[in-house]
């Protein structure tokens, strides 16, 4: 019969012959086997104390962005949420009033900014959508909980920490994933 | 009247049994945990390295959460036979440690103190006797859990005991014949001043070893609680602290079978190449019992090397291996050596 792989192994009915019927060689054969596994390395990581690292374009928890005074550049257009195969992505906009120019990039911004890290499938389509650069997926996952509400997350979750008063918390959401960007 | 009882010789026996008791045990918790590293590392996982450094404290979380289990009794069991069935495993597991010399004398204020429990002449029959006594836990405790794959774990545990018991014994005809008695100490002392039994008895010595396999219920004899055959087979019934003492003095046993085997077959708590007249009593019997020790752990680790390498026996494959070829193997190998030790005298 043709054979669909060349791992195919024909299995040999032949009776076992005495050394076979000994048993033993094939023991010892396989004692050794195992023992050779004792000096093999373990491809298990200690996973809280050390974490794999991801590959550069892995998609997780969504991080709105800032420009670099600080201002939010997201303008509630929309356009994510439509984009959002999962329709994860809920969003009020509101006007800029005059003295809130260091807070928003632009005159609409969103009031409220949610998503439901339980419908999002991390696809990233919201990233592609976005054309004012105001949300991009980073490199960290969610979190477990023990509530549903506690994964709809709100703008204070998801904004990037402000560039100018948290340089270095800023740097560390920002990832590598925004930076392969620019 | 109470004069006439040595009580320096009660207290040093008390304190002997105490000791050896308590050993056997920690050795056989730790022996648990040594199962689970010994099986990750040969399957290329970690094992556990959770609790304390390197996980050493695992056998102490897994005993107290044995011992905060609901204790489940059936209804349909007959009670005092279902307590007292681990009991008794444990019981005879612990029993067999009396008569092995576990080193030399010691010399502790003005008295020479020998480190064996009981020097009974008769040690291997004692042994022989305690170590069947064993299969009755397993039978009484899966008779009384009154389900039918305990019953079935038990006559397996049952047959499969009678049938390797006699193997062994033959085995051991052998290995007396070549010692000329039956007491413990005696034996390693003659190992001490000649060469080792295995060097006299290498079939006799796989013999035995492959019968002690199949009296701890150790792979790839574990028909009587083959999980994927008989759920749990004799103790399928059993919860907390009475499935705890089970799966314990299975380890007790393999622990004990492991002293047993270095002190027949390989010079008990003699170190080799060393000469202990050399050393004061109390260094020399330090030395034997690390020798004694260091063999029982290399015992110890072959039991868990093979279990994680040979996949268990089909029943009659069992039995085959028993009674057809074990036990004429022994016979054979009881003859020759009667023959050759005829020759020799002659």
């Amino acid at each position: 019969m043709q054979a669909l792989t060349n791992r195919v192994k024909q299995v040999d009915r032949k009776p076992m012959s005495f050394v076979e019927r000994m048993y033993l060689p094939a023991i010892f054969k396989g004692m050794f086997i195992t023992f050779s596994h004792i000096f093999k390395k373990k491809p298990t990581i200690n996973y809280p104390e050390k974490k794999r690292p991801f590959s550069p374009v892995f998609r997780g928890l969504h991080i709105l962005n800032r420009d670099a005074e600080g201002r939010e550049n997201c303008t509630a257009c929309g356009l994510c949420a439509v984009a959002c195969p999962a329709e994860a992505i809920t969003m009020e906009a509101a006007e800029r009033k005059p003295g809130e120019e260091n807070l928003y990039r632009e005159e609409k911004y969103a009031a409220k900014y949610e998503i439901n890290m339980l419908r999002c499938i991390f696809c990233g389509l919201c990233e592609e959508a976005c054309p004012k650069d105001a949300i991009y997926l980073s490199e960290t996952f969610a979190p477990s909980d023990y509530q549903r509400k506690q994964f709809i997350y709100s703008k204070e979750e998801l904004l990037i920490p402000h560039p100018l008063k948290e340089p270095e918390a800023y740097q560390k959401a920002l990832g590598n994933r925004a930076k392969i960007k620019n | 009247m109470l004069l006439a009882i040595d009580w320096a010789f009660v207290i040093e026996k008390l304190v002997l049994i105490l000791v050896v008791v308590m050993a056997s045990l920690g050795i056989a918790m730790y022996t648990t945990f040594a199962e689970r590293k010994v099986a990750a590392i040969l399957q290329d996982r970690r094992g556990p390295n959770r609790a304390g450094p390197f996980g050493l404290l695992q056998p102490l979380a897994d005993g107290l959460k044995l011992f905060f289990k609901e204790e489940i009794i059936p209804n349909f069991s007959s009670k005092f036979l279902f307590i007292l069935g681990p009991s008794m495993a444990m019981l005879t597991a612990i029993m067999t440690s009396a008569v092995v010399p576990w080193g030399d004398t010691v010399h502790f204020f003005d008295r020479d103190i020998s480190l064996q429990i009981a020097n009974v002449d008769v040690g291997i029959l004692y042994v022989f006797g305690v170590v069947s006594l064993g299969v009755y836990g397993i039978m009484i405790g899966s008779w009384a859990s009154n389900n039918k794959f305990s019953l079935m774990g038990g006559l397996r545990a049952a047959s499969q005991i009678i049938s390797y018991e006699l193997a062994m014994g033959i085995s051991l005809i052998a290995l007396i014949m070549v010692t000329g008695n039956l007491d413990l100490k005696e034996i390693v002392l003659q190992q001490q001043k000649g060469h080792w039994n295995f060097l006299y008895q290498p079939l006799g010595f796989l013999i035995f070893l492959i019968c002690a396999f199949a009296e701890c219920n150790r792979t790839p004899f574990d028909l009587p609680e083959a999980e994927n055959e008989l759920i749990g087979g004799y103790h399928t019934e059993y919860s907390s602290m009475k499935l705890g003492f089970y799966l314990f003095s299975e380890y007790i046993n393999m622990f004990i079978s492991s002293v047993i085997m270095s002190t027949l077959f390989f010079g008990g708590y003699d170190m080799p190449f060393v000469n202990e007249a050399n050393y004061s009593p109390n260094v020399a019997a330090v030395i034997g019992i690390a020798a004694l020790m260091a063999k029982v752990i290399g015992f110890i680790f072959l039991f868990m090397w093979v279990r994680w390498t040979i996949p268990r026996f089909r029943y009659d494959q069992l039995m085959n291996l028993g009674w057809k070829i074990l036990i004429p193997l022994a016979l054979i190998n009881m003859l020759a050596t009667g023959g050759v030790l005829l020759f020799l005298n002659k």
